[in-house]
């Protein structure tokens, strides 16, 4: 009987390990997927060509990967940019300063919200954000801007990444214990000290953790991105110049003209660069994370 | 061991009537309870409570869990004010000052009182950080000074020696008695009169435990010390005073040798030897 037991116990674990390998040899699938689609035009051209000219002229047989790159870069920035001290002050206020029922109010609009689907956020942008820029905004920093822009592809990816900083930051402040809070406010610290001082500081693994989630998403966010910032493949000079955005030229594209030579292997290499992208930029913020964790001893 | 000659009946007071009778009236209390009355939702924690707190004397607090004895020592500093559901009414008076009164700055209140914690709670930073954190937050910031003041607690606490050559690592690496006396430490820094312990010494070794407790006996010189404990022998080592709670009620107050040889209360008495706790 209990060798029964332990047998089903090795079982079960078994399982699970072999279950979860599985999960991870996905991702080195996908990994060398991509890479292997994307030889053909590695082997046509030089990777520092593809990667550092900006010209982007299929027919004539010129892949020039810069301005996507750039371009998802800078949407990423501005989104991060606009969603953290939003999404920061409002965990902060609504885990420190408001009451119970507050905070019962407004954590599920907070869930409903990134539980819209991207294209609606799109649709919005479109309709709201880019007019906006077009009339409102650019005229006073530039000549002309149909609004369609690496600002407003930042405003609306920050609206869809606020909710998600905010679910995780409202999780990170309330793990911190009651207690270290009292010391600090029995030493005679105003809140306001306190959460400085002391919650921010304790969470800072948690926060840069629940930026780096973010960053990735907002890197690979495709569709509402795609909707707003203008799809030409330029390097933006202003925040009021259209980019493209790689998730974007891979959606775009992928399906279409795949008889001009080497662009199904061009958009490949996109999705591999992509996929580089977020797999280093996860790689520096472990990093970074393990570097605050020894040094704030949390 | 104080003497019950020590306590002398003030009639003048007239805020407060207490029904434990003549114990409770201390000439010059630095804290004095007044008909205070404490509710979370509908319960009701502190029922009526009167009670003289002597200056720089160790009191002591005593009373089965749940008595409300935590409860008490939290609102001399004002800790519930954060806390949604309690009310409070009838009114605590430090230096002659209602702190529940409407003008009183709560940061003047907990300055005034350092509050040691049932577990140590180190803040997360270095040793050092830690003890200046009250300083700082008040408005130190000589650096001069802030290391001076730094050794000088430290030392009063008995952790210089061990730490001096490791001040900036953090704080959490220290052995929990240590972290109890850097919090001590800490709280002491920001200049208070009165030291609050809540079951300060639960979490430690008896070793830990014991220095802890002497440091209160050194530290009743000059800071007025309220402790509430769970151990009657604690209460009995160190305390000069008792108060005796039960149910949210204060039952006795009165010396130590009062409450331990000849207390008044058949409840104090059954508590005192030991038929429930």
């Amino acid at each position: 009987m209990i060798r029964f037991r332990l047998f089903k116990d090795k079982t079960a674990r078994l399982t699970m390990l072999g279950i979860t390998i599985f999960s991870l040899f996905f991702l080195l699938l996908i990994g060398i997927g991509l890479f292997y689609m994307s030889l053909p035009i590695l082997r046509e051209k030089n990777i520092w060509t593809l990667l550092t000219s900006a010209n982007w002229k299929p027919f004539k047989g010129e892949f020039g990967f810069l301005p996507y790159i750039i371009s998802t870069l800078h949407v990423t920035f501005i989104a991060i940019v606009i969603a953290l001290p939003f999404s920061l002050l409002t965990s902060i206020y609504l885990i420190e300063y408001a009451s119970k029922r507050v905070n019962n109010f407004f954590s599920p609009i907070v869930d409903l919200l990134s539980g819209i689907p991207p294209v609606i956020y799109g649709v919005w942008g479109t309709l709201t954000i880019v007019p906006f820029i077009s009339e409102k905004i650019a005229p006073h920093f530039v000549e002309f801007s149909t609004g369609y822009s690496v600002l407003a592809g930042g405003i609306v990816l920050s609206v869809m990444i606020i909710p998600l900083l905010i679910s995780i930051f409202c999780e990170v402040f309330s793990a911190i214990p009651n207690e270290m809070r009292e010391a600090s406010l029995s030493l005679g610290a105003t809140k306001w000290q306190t959460v400085k001082k002391i919650v921010l500081r304790k969470s800072m693994p948690g926060i840069v953790a629940a930026i780096a989630l973010a960053v990735s998403r907002a890197f690979g966010e495709t569709i509402a991105v795609l909707m707003v910032c203008g799809n030409i493949p330029i390097i933006p000079s202003s925040i009021f110049d259209a980019c493209y955005p790689l998730p974007a030229l891979i959606a775009n594209n992928y399906g279409e003209m795949l008889s001009i030579p080497s662009y199904e292997s061009a958009l490949m290499m996109a999705a591999f660069l992509l996929f580089i992208i977020i797999v280093f930029f996860n790689a520096i913020s472990r990093l970074i994370l393990n570097r605050i964790e020894r040094r704030y001893q949390v | 061991m104080q003497s019950t000659n020590s306590l002398q009946i003030e009639n003048k007071d007239e805020n407060i009537i207490a029904d434990s009778a003549l114990d409770s009236y201390v000439v010059n209390p630095h804290i004095r309870v007044a008909n205070l009355n404490l509710k979370i939702g509908d319960n009701h924690i502190l029922k009526d409570i009167n009670l003289n707190i002597p200056p720089k004397k160790i009191t002591c607090i005593i009373g089965p869990s749940g008595c409300g004895k935590t409860t008490l020592l939290r609102s001399f500093n004002r800790m519930h004010d954060d806390s949604p559901n309690v009310k409070i009414t009838g009114k605590i008076f430090v230096d002659d000052e209602n702190i529940y009164d409407e003008n009183i700055q709560v940061i003047a209140i907990r300055k005034k009182m350092g509050l040691l914690a049932q577990r140590p709670c180190p803040l997360p930073m270095s040793i050092y950080d830690n003890v200046i954190y009250g300083p700082k937050l008040h408005g130190a910031w000589q650096r001069r000074k802030l290391y001076e003041n730094t050794k000088h607690y430290l030392t009063e606490v008995g952790l210089w020696e061990e730490v001096k050559d490791r001040l900036k690592t953090p704080a959490n690496q220290l052995s929990i008695g240590q972290q109890q006396r850097l919090c001590l430490a800490r709280g002491l820094a920001v200049e208070p009169e009165i030291i609050l312990g809540d079951e300060a010494t639960s979490a430690l070794d008896p070793i830990s435990t014991k220095k802890i407790e002497e440091l209160f006996v050194t530290l009743k010189k000059d800071y007025t010390i309220i402790l509430v404990t769970h151990t009657l022998r604690q209460a009995k080592r160190i305390a000069d005073y008792i108060a005796f709670m039960y149910l949210g009620k204060l039952i006795e107050f009165g010396t130590t040798e009062q409450i331990f040889n000849h207390p008044q209360k058949q409840l104090t008495k059954d508590y005192i030897s030991g038929y429930f706790s």
